[in-house]
């Protein structure tokens, strides 16, 4: 049982890890597919032993794909979404459901640095950020952007939006548009982001969770070793022993097992 | 008195410590309140929780409700900051090669003298500067600017750029910025890792800048008054509790738990204590003072703090100084914090004013109850703000 797990858990700190690699990519329709592939020969890479190794350069389209973007036909009422967001199949989701809402042109920018320039760039009407980003502090500096390239991006939830704005916090999505954009026109965007934020959400607790419950497992299972070896009782003894303990002071089993791991570390 | 939960968002710095302590301690309790603490992943996390009313009182840079209220940032909700958490706290350091170029000159690294620092960086940066900050409005920008005007500094181009702290040690490494200002534990933490050494503590700057304050929608002050004492008074003694040199430990573990901050007890003692350890070779400096939570009348919001930041941001944003500076001197609430507080606390000035900067010494002046003493005030250049000379 416990190998299967902690497998995944593996797998999923690699994507983890794979999140700061750099993808900084346009995405449109067509743009799409080549992604996909990009990403299975992502997948293909061989991994180093400690999962540490990253995806060592950016992710670039072809030029076709580029060149598609910028034969796109002149629409002026064309909206234009930046999602920021680094894990790539999050940033998929995102798009294919903004996508599917609503005819806009969205961009995902992955990789952090330079954030505020690298969004200013593409001039949007609305940029997106999941709300548990510790990265969403470097889009304040759009509010502040004056530049004559620089367009004033002002956070909607100020703004007229109402309830929406609510619901977008709540579901966890925060959202910067340009002063003036009307409501209507960004329900759809803000809606399908919802959606979809939620869903995202709802997968990464769970993933949260079971990495958790693999850790304390983990810890209590040394835990056990500890006592097996220093009081000469069977791992069924020990383990009743580390739960009487935590029933007798209101503790989590784990939380005792962690106390007496550090101690037994610090005592050896 | 029945418990009444409050949501409260902060950031996990250590001079969150007074809503911490306040909770954890039981002073919120003795007030009838529970704290529902909530992390923050951003600054502008914590704005906007307390603006749309997912919290009803936050830890909060004390530049942002001042800049929300002359609109600069986008959202524009009042707020009201209604005592100030802690005073100074912040550092400044520099990456590995400025590190070096400025040994090379033979910098002593003495931790204490913001002009001699400025001279010094100044001679060792080539033309380009580029400096971490947490959030576009905060202290930590508010004296780079300040230090950068006023000495050799200002020669340089300039670039100010918002890395989140838990980022900042990374960023360094990799060169994206050359030095970053940032609020303890983030400044030890990046010395831990090796990627820098610390240059000056903010209070060489500005000796007693209002850093962190405790800020409220303003509408909930009049929606909410009782509870509003209620917090006030929990927060005022736990910061008082937690400036006493005897907790000191107890706060430092307290802290350090993985719900808190998840660092090492000894890293956030360094605040505490101001014994910062600047480079990786282990050099050691004493600041006294380093981060106050309580002496000299430290949580009483002066309407001239309020009007300083608020002449800093109209300066930096093109608009009118004297309009300005009497907004930003309506947002800190000298006149809830004596109206709540008068019964906790004797250290309650008899103005809400005063000229920032021209206390060099420990002064007694003018107090309710004539026992106050206020702590040095000085900027570094010796400059002093008048709060009513008109500009």
């Amino acid at each position: 049982m416990g190998k299967p797990t902690e497998r995944d858990v593996a797998a999923w700190s690699l994507a983890a890890e794979r999140q700061r690699a750099s993808l900084f990519t346009a995405l449109t329709r067509k743009s799409f597919h080549s992604l996909n592939l990009l990403q299975k020969k992502a997948t293909a890479v061989p991994v180093a032993e400690n999962g540490n190794e990253t995806l060592s350069q950016d992710v670039t389209l072809p030029c076709s794909a580029r060149n598609d973007i910028a034969k796109l036909p002149a629409m002026t009422d064309q909206l234009t979404v930046v999602v920021v967001e680094e894990d790539r199949d999050r940033a998929i989701a995102i798009v294919d459901a903004l996508k599917a809402s609503e005819d806009c042109e969205v961009f995902v920018i992955g990789n952090v640095s330079g954030l505020a320039r690298k969004i200013a760039a593409h001039e949007p009407d609305v940029v997106l950020i999941d709300v548990d980003n510790p990265t969403r502090d470097m889009l304040e500096e759009l509010t502040l952007a004056s530049g004559p390239l620089d367009r004033p991006v002002a956070m909607f939830v100020s703004g007229a939006a109402g309830g929406l704005a609510t619901a977008a916090i709540e579901a966890g999505v925060s959202a910067y548009i340009v002063d003036g954009l009307q409501a209507e026109r960004l329900k759809p965007i803000i809606d399908a982001a919802i959606a979809r934020f939620q869903m995202v959400r709802q997968i990464r607790t769970e993933l949260a969770e079971t990495r958790r419950a693999l850790e304390e497992r983990k810890v209590i299972d040394r835990a056990k070793g500890v006592l097996m070896k220093a009081r000469g009782v069977g791992e069924e003894e020990a383990y009743a022993m580390l739960r009487k303990t935590a029933m007798d002071q209101g503790r989590k089993v784990a939380d005792v097992a962690e106390a007496l791991v550090t101690a037994s570390d610090l005592l050896s | 008195m029945k418990t009444v939960t409050l949501p409260v968002a902060y950031m996990p710095l250590v001079d969150a410590a007074p809503l911490i302590v306040a909770q954890d301690l039981g002073f919120a309790e003795a007030e009838g309140l529970a704290l529902d603490l909530i992390a923050a992943p951003s600054w502008s996390s914590v704005r906007d929780m307390l603006a749309f009313g997912r919290v009803d009182a936050a830890h909060m840079l004390s530049p942002v409700p001042v800049a929300m209220a002359l609109g600069l940032g986008g959202v524009t909700t009042s707020l009201s900051a209604v005592s100030v958490l802690s005073i100074n706290g912040n550092v400044i350091g520099v990456g590995r090669p400025l590190e070096e170029r400025l040994r090379q000159t033979g910098y002593d690294f003495a931790f204490g003298d913001a002009a001699a620092a400025g001279k010094a960086l100044a001679a060792a940066t080539g033309e380009r500067l580029t400096v971490g900050v947490p959030f576009p409005f905060s202290m930590h920008v508010d004296l780079l600017h300040y230090w950068f005007e006023n000495t050799p500094l200002q020669g340089l181009e300039i670039d100010i750029r918002v890395v989140p702290p838990p980022l900042m040690a990374q960023a360094i490494a990799a060169g994206e910025i050359d030095a970053f200002c940032v609020g303890e534990p983030w400044g030890s933490v990046t010395v831990d890792a090796g990627s820098g050494a610390l240059l000056l503590p903010g209070k060489a700057i500005w000796s007693f800048a209002p850093e962190k304050v405790l800020a409220v929608r303003s509408d909930w002050v009049d929606t909410e008054p009782h509870l509003l004492g209620r917090l006030m008074r929990a927060v005022f003694k736990a910061g008082r509790w937690v400036s006493l040199p005897e907790s000191r430990t107890a706060a430092a573990t307290l802290l350090s738990r993985k719900e808190y901050l998840d660092v090492p007890s000894e890293l956030i003692d360094r605040a505490f204590s101001g014994h910062l350890t600047i480079s990786a070779q282990g050099e050691q400096r004493q600041v006294d003072g380093f981060l106050e939570f309580n002496r000299g009348a430290a949580n009483f919001p002066w309407r001239s703090q309020a009007k300083w930041i608020g002449n800093r941001l109209a300066s930096r944003a093109g608009l009118d100084a004297n309009k300005s500076m009497q907004i930003a001197a309506s947002v800190f609430r000298s006149d809830l914090y004596r109206q709540e507080l008068q019964t906790t606390t004797s250290d309650l000035p008899g103005a809400s004013e005063k000229l920032e900067g021209s206390l060099v010494h420990e002064t007694a002046v003018a107090s309710q109850t004539g026992r106050l003493i206020l702590h040095p005030d000085r900027f570094f250049d010796g400059h002093i703000f008048d709060p009513m000379a008109k500009n």
